[in-house]
């Protein structure tokens, strides 16, 4: 009763507080650490802190030989292990000069694309359960990655950590009756999507959970480093895919969702719509993969002259970039990857200052980081 | 616009900045590398993005590798400045672009750069209290696991 008479008193004021999110929290993704400083419940600053998921990966890469480090890029955006293998076979290849014959860029596209629409569909599963739609939409959205996975089993026998891509070439052909399979699954996706406009993108608390909420303007997008479909949310139409073609994707057709105004509704809307995107890229490939032997003759050893290459791919994420340095020998000299999410995550503080806690966790799903690839 | 071309600007801009132009880099004086970055950034050039920061560890020198992207231009420039062992300190560029931060502050954690002017120089990811920088190439790799001091198994026990 006295402390009761003692809260009602004239000077009662509010205090900072510091909230330690993480780093084992359901809606960080991974072991994120944000510390916190409210007042009552707005977020007044946000320190994060990073590194519980260091392996140096860059420090590995200098002791092993060039094909020796594909299964640790699987390592790196484990949501999108295919895409990152891609990323540092052609950095590698780039670096040797080595030709890849048509259908191994056939194959790679669509796995790509593939493992474009799986990693999405993970990322609006569980953006929507951070909102608090329980479990419905992540199911489903796991459902239909299921079938992909599946697929990915049965190319290169593993569901999560590929290692598929050789430097020239690819480990497997596509197995046979592939074709149907991918038909199948892309007419089957497509009616989901609309299901998933139903369920979500229009449905009313959603709108309001995430209209308006973490709204990223052009300009800090890019003096942040923030790429991929961030970085399209606010309007600005780049994708590396378009603007500066690798593999084969100038010879498609394909749009490039944007967003009007940047906020967490934007960055799930173009999410939903470069899945769209994906399997037109991959319809128009898989009737046009031409004969060939995918499998790469692989050498024992890689010897590049000596050099360096910086190559970017575009991520489900963002931009991925390989630096590598070679100095003749058969192990690279510095191997540094500049990852997608490192740079996306360090504009979270900017976009949650002031906002409630329930909208950080929001913000944070909407951002749709991998801690695999930010601590490396 | 090619690295020639360039060159030729800089030159007559900020004479003397350049050292050295490699194959596909430009290489500038460490106490140019505010106005060149400047200069970068806002004429007409309009590298508006930070695209990466890094190190690399020649032994005799660290050579620091800036990753800058135009989007107007479509051009990837790799500039790099090289920085004697005995003195590993640099202007930080978080004042023209925010990326520089994380960027910065990664490579001062496992590099040892020193970045000045930076707003929070801390270890991004190994542990404050740390003193070693792994990704020298004279890192010598301690032993990170010491199991107990076993007694062995005692007899009838």
């Amino acid at each position: 009763m006295e402390q009761v008479e003692q809260n009602k008193s004239p000077e009662l004021r509010s205090e900072e507080l510091v909230v330690n999110m993480g780093p084992q929290h359901p809606s960080t993704h991974g072991v994120l650490y944000l510390e916190l400083r409210l007042d009552g419940e707005i977020v007044v600053d946000c320190r994060p802190h990073l590194g519980y998921l260091h392996r140096s990966i860059e420090k590995i890469a200098e002791n092993r030989t060039y094909i020796q480090f594909v299964p640790f890029t699987d390592r790196l955006d484990y949501l999108a292990s295919m895409n990152n293998n891609l990323g540092y076979v052609l950095a590698v290849e780039k670096l040797l000069g080595l030709p890849v014959n048509e259908r191994v860029q056939y194959i790679r596209t669509i796995i790509v694309e593939l493992n474009r629409v799986g990693s999405h569909l993970v990322s609006i599963g569980t953006f929507a359960q951070d909102l608090g739609a329980y479990a419905t939409p992540l199911f489903y959205c796991f459902r239909d990655r299921e079938k992909i996975v599946e697929l990915f089993d049965e190319l290169c026998g593993s569901r999560l950590t590929y290692n598929y891509m050789r430097i020239g070439g690819v480990q497997n052909d596509l197995p046979p009756g592939v074709d149907k399979i991918i038909k199948d699954f892309i007419q089957y996706e497509r009616k989901k999507l609309d299901e998933y406009n139903e369920l979500l993108t229009y449905n009313a608390i959603f709108l309001s959970r995430t209209k308006k909420v973490g709204i990223l303007s052009k300009e800090t997008a890019i003096n942040y480093g923030v790429t991929g479909p961030c970085l399209r949310a606010t309007g600005f139409k780049w994708d590396l895919r378009k603007e500066e073609p690798y593999l084969i994707y100038d010879r498609f057709k394909f749009d490039i969702p944007v967003g009007t105004m940047g906020d967490s509704w934007d960055r799930y809307k173009v999410r939903l719509e470069e899945i769209q995107e994906s399997l037109k890229i991959i319809e128009q490939a898989i009737g046009a993969v031409p004969e060939g032997n995918p499998v790469a003759k692989v050498n024992k050893v890689y010897k590049p002259a000596a050099g360096e290459v910086y190559l970017r791919t575009e991520n489900p994420r963002g931009e991925l970039g390989f630096y590598i340095v070679s100095d003749g020998t058969t192990k690279p000299y510095r191997n540094k990857i500049r990852s997608p999410s490192f740079s996306n995550l360090s504009v979270l503080p900017e976009l949650i200052r002031g906002l409630n806690v329930s909208d950080a966790v929001c913000v944070l799903g909407s951002i749709d980081i991998v801690m695999g690839e930010i601590d490396r | 616009m090619d690295l020639p071309h360039l060159v030729q600007k800089l030159n007559e801009r900020i004479p003397g900045a350049v050292v050295e132009q490699q194959p596909s880099a430009v290489v500038i004086k460490r106490e140019s590398l505010l106005p060149v970055a400047a200069f970068l950034k806002d004429t007409e050039l309009s590298f508006a993005n930070l695209h990466c920061v890094t190190a690399v560890d020649r032994k005799d020198k660290i050579e620091m590798v800036y990753h800058l992207y135009s989007f107007l231009h479509r051009w990837m420039l790799t500039l790099k400045v090289f920085l004697p062992n005995d003195d590993l300190t640099i202007e930080s560029l978080c004042g023209l672009w925010r990326s520089a931060d994380w960027l910065e502050r990664e490579t001062f954690d496992l590099f040892g750069v020193k970045f000045l002017h930076h707003p929070d120089l801390r270890r991004i990811m190994n542990p404050d209290e740390w003193t070693d920088y792994p990704l020298r190439k004279n890192f010598d790799r301690p032993d990170f696991i010491r199991l107990p001091q076993s007694e062995g198994l005692k007899a009838g026990g």
